[in-house]
């Protein structure tokens, strides 16, 4: 086992930004990935159907595509990057959070759908019966169809996780595989297939990867459960 | 308190226009499924918003259509009971319980938690989960949340629909006390004749989206036209009766009432206590003379007062006893053997065992004999 652990310290920083890129990623899409799964859910307006489209569109176009996209709207001379770097700081091109970024928009299909599953799972007769009760329809969406969709929140967060884990063509085009900054787990292991004795690294690297997907889905599937034995559906 | 009623609603190719007033303690709206009921609980709730029409409860608009005010759900507070509970199924009991007091101002909060689960008999299950109660107990719980947000009118949409009989029965007597022991009005939809003879002060029947009749139960369940035809024998008179003893020996009660008295099966109430009694046209025969020799122990003495041309099988006969009306469902054969006519007296013949405990109900407290 010790040549698992034996890692040297770029390979150690691909695993810790790959955890770091996946999880920011998973947080920040979880609150626009609840919201656009309600308007999706319960809304009917004109250029739903765009909206859908859009959301769907990650996961339909090549990931290049998108990678590109994001780099001609969010790199430097983007509109939206020079909007965002000049008014909060905030610079996506070339950084970790432009990694986290392209990770999330990948993700974000996928956390909608099943979000937007579990929205339509829930009975809209027990939010009419917490109105009749003198909530709000504010509070009736915080104390009642928010706790009820916690499992398909759980899901959609970490099928976004698990993406983002993954993710290669998006996050190489907008931020390149620049070690300790935007190379993640999978980019490393792509540097490491095009070096001449790199096998070893590839398969450790490849392993590491196997172990923190599988750690991520297992917890989810207990969080799961506890949640379900809470809300003791029937 | 008055509750108005006038709406005016279309649903595809069914169409609402109903329009009632009540004052009653518990009224009830009666109809076949179908029939509209629902959809007017729903407008009073603010769940459904009509084309037109006006609700006032006790002086407060809650709907005007021409005056564009529509009062949202949250801000009615008015409780609303469903026909399948609808518990959160995140929230223990007690969490369910306290959720309407959240939003209720504490100004205007009346409802005691003790009190309330003492009187639905709930406080064994507060820290129970609704996925883990009955039927029976799963409705007490939601008869309390809606009580405990200190509703200025309960409404419930045929609370009892889903439950099999006993756990009816394990109800009944609650929604009794709630209408008995505090001062929120009901509004109670059903299609059971025994629930609503049961319950009601005040009856609005309903068929194909308007009211056909509106008034007190005792005289909305003797008017049998007004019911489907294959229940027509469920209806009959309600008399308002008194526990006048009990005969232990026999197992009996007897009951004192206008028309006499009457005995049924032992009730477990005092002397003294109200007793509202339902005897179902079915269960009355018609003698022309005094009969001797038979085995049923109600023989009141009456005339007719009224009888209902019917071109079927029955017909129906209005018996006055003193006063107290008695309906008899009978052949068209044996009323032309009898030769009965309005103004012929007779007797009303009931067999104490024809009252069981869909018949025989707590009365309602404190008003008088209807």
């Amino acid at each position: 086992m010790t040549w698992l652990t034996d890692l040297t310290p770029d390979e150690w920083n691909a695993v810790q930004l790959s955890i770091k890129v996946a999880v920011v990623a998973m947080l920040f899409s979880l609150p626009p990935g609840v919201a656009i799964a309600f308007v999706l859910a319960r809304k009917k307006f004109w250029g739903k159907t765009l909206l859908d489209g859009l959301v769907h569109l990650p996961l339909i176009l090549p990931p290049v595509v998108t990678g590109y996209l994001l780099l001609i709207s969010f790199g430097r001379r983007g509109p939206a990057g020079a909007f965002l770097a000049e008014h909060f700081g905030i610079v996506f091109s070339f950084r970790w959070t432009g990694a986290a970024l392209a990770c999330g928009i990948m993700g974000f299909p996928l956390m909608v759908r099943a979000i937007r599953l579990s929205i339509e799972g829930v009975d809209r007769k027990l939010e009419a019966a917490a109105g009749t009760l003198g909530a709000h329809p504010l509070w009736v969406f915080l104390t009642v169809t928010l706790p009820l969709i916690v499992p398909g929140m759980i899901a959609g967060a970490i099928l976004s996780f698990a993406k983002a884990m993954g993710e290669f063509g998006a996050t190489i085009t907008f931020v390149s595989n620049i070690p300790g900054e935007t190379q993640t787990l999978p980019s490393a292991i792509y540097t490491f297939t095009q070096m001449p004795g790199g096998d070893e690294g590839a398969l450790q690297l490849t392993l590491i990867s196997i172990i923190i997907s599988m750690g991520a889905l297992v917890a989810s599937e207990a969080l799961a459960r506890r949640v379900g034995r809470r809300l003791d559906i029937e | 308190m008055t509750i108005v009623v006038d709406i005016g609603h279309r649903q595809g190719t069914f169409d609402l226009a109903a329009q009632f007033a009540s004052s009653g303690r518990l009224t009830a709206l009666f109809g076949p499924s179908g029939s509209g009921k629902s959809s007017l609980i729903s407008v009073i709730a603010g769940l459904m918003r009509p084309v037109k029409g006006r609700v006032e409860v006790d002086g407060r608009v809650l709907v005007d259509t021409e005056g564009g005010i529509f009062v949202p759900k949250h801000k009615r507070r008015v409780g609303m009971v469903f026909q399948d509970a609808l518990l959160f199924p995140h929230m223990s009991v007690a969490h369910n319980l306290r959720f309407g007091r959240w939003f209720t101002p504490a100004s205007e909060r009346y409802a005691d938690f003790d009190a309330v689960v003492e009187l639905l008999g709930i406080g064994a299950l507060l820290e129970r989960r609704p996925g883990k109660l009955s039927g029976g107990e799963k409705q007490r719980v939601a008869i309390g949340r809606a009580l405990l947000a200190s509703p200025k009118l309960l409404l419930m949409d045929e609370p009892l629909a889903s439950l099999d009989d006993a756990r009816k029965a394990e109800i009944l007597p609650y929604i009794e006390r709630l209408r008995d022991e505090t001062r929120i009005p009901i509004v109670y939809v059903s299609h059971s004749i025994a629930e609503v003879a049961r319950l009601a002060s005040d009856v609005v029947v309903l068929a194909e989206g308007k009211v056909v009749a509106c008034g007190p139960t005792g005289e909305i369940m003797r008017r049998l036209d007004l019911l489907p035809a294959e229940e027509r024998g469920e209806g009959g008179a309600l008399l308002e009766t008194t526990v006048a003893r009990h005969d232990e020996a026999f197992g009996m009660t007897v009951l004192g009432s206008g028309a006499g008295e009457i005995r049924v099966s032992r009730l477990n109430m005092a002397v003294g206590a109200p007793v509202r009694l339902r005897i179902r046209a079915r269960d009355v025969m018609i003698a022309t003379v005094e009969p001797e020799g038979l085995s049923a122990l109600n023989v009141l003495p009456g005339t007719i007062a009224a009888i209902e041309p019917g071109e079927g099988t029955a017909v129906t006969v209005r018996i006055d006893c003193s006063g107290a009306a008695v309906m008899a469902r009978i052949t068209r054969q044996s009323r032309q053997a009898l030769e009965l006519a309005v103004g012929r007296p007779v007797f009303a013949v009931v067999k104490t065992v024809s009252f069981d405990t869909a018949n025989t109900a707590a009365g309602l407290r404190g008003e008088a004999d209807g």
